[in-house]
């Protein structure tokens, strides 16, 4: 897949590599050579220098063979400007990212009207990721199919779960639970299991279910989904904006700590419910106390200072040993310091913004000649988990599973059908119109439906 | 310098190597000569120490600038000394130091040689000469980044430290398709030489030696006289492949993806085919009188510019017996070099170009001091660093050039004899004038000058900084 980025910063120059690496050709644009020969040296990426909003430069990158386009300059402007020209120059897919929440709300008109195939907002990423984690502490990922209709959730089995011990036709037959494993990994060990698999504590399962099943099974086997009542956020920049908005909508109560008055002042224009604005010095002690750090369930550091946010998160930790914390670190360096202090989650927009662009590249490339409507890697990419949607009449339509001789390593998740979803048993078949969610190893090189069938 | 990722690339090159020794063996083995089967025992040598190497995978397998640049100057060396072992053990370079100038003087695509006779030579030592030659041309890590994928991205710092000119740029995103649309044209350039060459009336053998020795414009002949006996037609075909093996290969790049306005806008293409076609018309002017015909004068010069400019070195008329005002523009051409990004050697014209314009910007500095000025290149402004790289490559050329002069005048040859040694070496061109003239050859230096001459061979086909690296003392240190 031929992939052009434009703009060379922490962003693009995680996303070049990681696309390089995965066997995509990526040609980079960025204004300042210095960047431009930095990238090219150390990944295995063409480099061009000159403005990535003009047709010249990005006709010079091959603007007309390209698959996708992916602008993430610092300019909103820019990137969609580029965009623009890169769809009327070529036949690419585009990509921008769009950071102004102006420009964010009006997300889906652009989408529409400038056919951007994605807008990669990073601040309002990052927020669904810190609320994803509040939500729902222990899973390690969510991943959503069929529109959202199903989703596969990766979560570490604790070494007191009830199911320790017990097969996976356990959950069916004694839980009730309509939730599906397909993937066991243990250690560096991947296994598609099969219903007479035996659970080990440290597991790590990705399971799949209709969204709302998961809550019913997750109280079953004693995982709190949703502890966290009450978050304490400090600092009142647009990440807090856009997080604040999602707990608010999950009934949590939320307190921000904004130290500008005119900040607070819109933050108070723009959000409303179960919400407290606090106008103050987030870095004073007595402050945090006044407001209740020692009592609150959730802390999110999200100033603009790195080292304060871990300062904070210390501090909060040290009041408050049961809080569930989050902490803002822009620029990673030093990982290894920071993964031995006690920091929670640790949160970075850049690594985030680029994961999202990559995911959605990942599943472009699976479906350029294929009808593949997604894909994601697991387990470091040992996995995929991928999702059909069914054109045409083919060899696994219509005819019963349990007649059909699949390759081994294989499991059909979900079938999507008129609205719903549901997890096949033998007598069902697979019909045009559907979405399939099935899971397989990566070696077995699945890109057609088709493909699951032996020989 | 990460030590482990040195010594396994090595080990690779030693197995390219061995597998590459077993071509002259096979066609030794056809020929029905003995010495073949010391190519094989070299073969063997080469891939044992070459497996021995490279058998433990080194755990970082990053390749940053330094361990590229002293790669490739390390593997250069070893490369040559490995190759040299089947000259001497078969003893027709009875020599080793002897055998080593020839093989380094054929993977640089140099042309010099020590042999005062070659006729008299086993086919199978002929073919390995002129074969050094091609892989020399385009480069053993370029191969080695085309057919191993073993490295990954970081290949590009190998790529850069063998790739001639003052820019190296990929054609395409991955450097490992680069490499093989390299290594694509190179070939088709060779394939069709070399059925031209044989249609055309040239011995199989001869053609298939000739081609290596164009196409990487080295200049290893199998003839003693060159070119001189051969047809008319044949030295016209080489003249042109000569030429345009020493166009920067992006032009081809260019042609086949259709994009002709980039291609025929190169502006160091047209400079240097400018330059070729001015200096062989003075030639020609220069010479008239020498010949019997105008034909033959025209093709003389135009063979005799195009073997020098582009550093291939063979001849078809002694040009040493030439007017002054020849040999001159000739010696000139010898530094000049061909295009950057072809097989030739020199110091390329875009250095040439870069510099004049630099003269150029220096000079209006003077008249307006504050003056602010971008140097161009096919219209794109070049960057700062390139042209602070160009100057102090050319100072670095200067002073190796002197100092290399300097060293090897204890000889006490004559001056013009070691001004072009030293040219003809240095630039990758093959013969000089006077004692090492066309029809001379570099026997009779001393071993202390046949080792300055290596060194300078070396050095000007990796572009001085490798070579120099290799032997600066912090680049070996472990931070």
């Amino acid at each position: 897949m031929r992939v052009i980025v434009v703009g060379c910063g922490k962003v693009g120059t995680s996303i070049a590599s990681q696309l390089s690496q995965e066997g995509c050709n990526v040609t980079v644009i960025d204004k300042n050579p210095l960047h431009v020969v930095r990238v090219s040296d150390t990944c295995d990426v063409l480099g061009i220098e000159g403005d990535g909003s003009s047709y010249k430069t990005l006709e010079e990158a091959g603007v007309q063979e390209a698959d996708l386009v992916i602008a993430v300059t610092d300019s909103d402007e820019k990137n969609l400007l580029c965009c623009l020209i890169a769809k009327k120059g070529g036949h690419a897919a585009t990509i921008a990212r769009v950071r102004n929440p102006a420009y964010s709300r009006e997300a889906a008109f652009f989408r529409e009207n400038f056919d951007l195939a994605m807008a990669v907002n990073p601040e309002m990423a990052v927020a669904a990721e810190i609320a994803r984690v509040v939500r729902f502490p222990s899973a390690i990922s969510i991943e959503i199919f069929a529109k959202g209709h199903v989703e596969l959730l990766t979560f570490r089995l604790a070494s007191d779960s009830i199911l320790i011990g017990k097969t996976l036709y356990y959950i069916h037959s004694h839980l009730h639970c309509d939730v599906l494993v397909l993937l066991v990994r243990r250690g560096t060990q991947v296994t598609v299991p099969s219903g007479s698999f035996v659970l080990e504590g440290g597991d790590i399962l990705s399971v799949v279910y209709r969204q709302g099943d998961e809550v019913g099974f997750f109280r079953k086997i004693g995982i709190e989904t949703n502890p966290v009542k009450t978050v304490m956020i400090v600092g009142g920049g647009k990440i807090t904006y856009y997080l604040a908005r999602r707990l608010l909508k999950e009934k949590m109560t939320v307190k921000i700590i904004e130290q500008d008055q005119a900040r607070c002042d819109e933050l108070a224009e723009y959000l409303h419910g179960n919400v407290d604005i606090i106008h103050g010095d987030g870095t004073d002690e007595e402050l945090l106390m006044e407001e209740g750090i020692a009592n609150v369930d959730g802390f999110v550091a999200l100033t603009g200072l790195d080292e304060l946010n871990v300062i904070l998160s210390l501090f909060a930790k040290s009041k408050n040993p049961k809080v569930k914390l989050v902490t803002k670190i822009t620029r990673i360096g030093f990982s290894d310091v920071i993964d031995s202090l006690d920091l929670g989650t640790i949160v970075n927009p850049k690594d985030i913004t680029a994961d999202y662009v990559v995911h959605y590249s990942r599943s472009l490339h699976a479906s350029l000649d294929s009808n593949m409507e997604a894909l994601y890697k697991l387990a470091d990419g040992q996995a995929e988990v991928m999702e059909f949607h069914v054109k045409q009449t083919s060899r696994v339509t219509g005819r019963e599973l349990q007649k059909m001789k699949l390759k081994k390593n294989i499991l059909i998740g979900k079938i999507y059908r008129n609205g719903s979803s549901f997890t096949p048993s033998g007598p069902d078949t697979i019909e045009v119109g559907d979405s399939v969610v099935l899971v397989a190893k990566t070696e077995d090189k699945i890109t057609d439906l088709e493909d699951i069938l032996e020989g | 310098m990460n030590y482990g990722i040195v010594a396994y690339i090595l080990g690779w090159i030693l197995k390219i190597e061995g597998v590459m020794l077993l071509l002259p063996g096979v066609i030794g083995l056809g020929f029905g000569e003995k010495e073949a089967l010391w190519f094989f025992i070299s073969a063997a040598i080469s891939f044992a120490v070459g497996v021995l190497l490279s058998f433990r995978k080194p755990r970082s397998r990053k390749i940053y600038a330094r361990e590229g640049f002293v790669t490739v100057a390390l593997a250069w060396l070893v490369m040559s000394l490995v190759g040299a072992l089947p000259f001497t053990l078969s003893g027709e370079i009875p020599s080793y130091l002897d055998a080593v100038f020839e093989t380094v003087s054929g993977f640089t695509t140099t042309g010099s040689s020590i042999l005062r006779e070659v006729e008299s030579l086993a086919h199978c030592t002929l073919f390995w000469r002129s074969f050094t030659h091609w892989v020399g041309g385009m480069g053993i890590f370029v191969f080695m980044i085309a057919v191993i994928p073993l490295l990954g991205g970081s290949t590009f710092n190998l790529m850069k430290a063998e790739s001639p000119g003052p820019v190296v740029g990929k054609f395409v995103p991955k450097v490992r398709n680069t490499a093989v649309i390299l290594y694509g044209i190179y070939l088709g350039i060779t394939v069709l030489l070399f059925l031209l060459l044989a249609f055309f009336g040239m011995p199989v053998f001869d053609a298939i030696c000739h081609t290596f020795g164009t196409v990487g414009t080295g200049g290893f002949s199998v003839k003693n006289d060159s070119y001189q006996s051969y047809a008319p037609i044949l030295q016209n075909i080489t003249t042109v492949f000569m030429i345009g093996c020493g166009i920067n290969f992006q032009l081809y790049f260019y042609i086949l993806a259709r994009k002709f306005r980039l291609a025929f806008g190169m502006s160091e293409v047209r400079a240097y085919l400018g330059i070729i076609l001015v200096s062989a018309a003075v030639i020609t002017l220069n010479i008239r009188g020498v010949f019997d015909t105008l034909e033959e004068t025209i093709r003389h010069a135009f063979f005799q510019v195009g073997t020098i400019i582009t550093t291939t070195g063979y001849m078809s008329a002694d040009f040493d017996l030439w007017p002054s005002l020849s040999k001159t523009i000739l010696v000139i051409l010898m530094i000049c070099g061909a295009c950057a990004g072809s097989t030739g050697g020199g110091m390329k014209i875009s250095r040439i170009v870069i510099l004049l314009k630099t003269m150029k910007r220096e000079m209006d500095s003077i008249i307006h001091p504050r003056h602010v000025r971008k140097i161009r290149f096919d219209k794109t402004p070049v960057a700062d660093e390139t042209v602070r790289n160009t100057n102090v490559y050319i100072a670095i050329y200067c002073a190796i050039f002197a100092a290399s002069v300097l060293l090897i005048s204890v000889d006490n040859f004559d001056f013009t004899t070691n001004f072009t040694s030293v040219a003809a070496t240095l630039n990758n061109i093959g013969p000089g004038l006077n004692a090492v003239g066309p029809t001379k050859n570099f026997a009779d230096f001393s071993v202390f000058s046949k080792c300055v001459l290596i060194f300078d061979m070396l050095a000007g086909r990796l572009e001085l900084f490798p070579m120099l690296l290799l032997l600066t003392p912090k680049s070996w240190k472990r931070y």
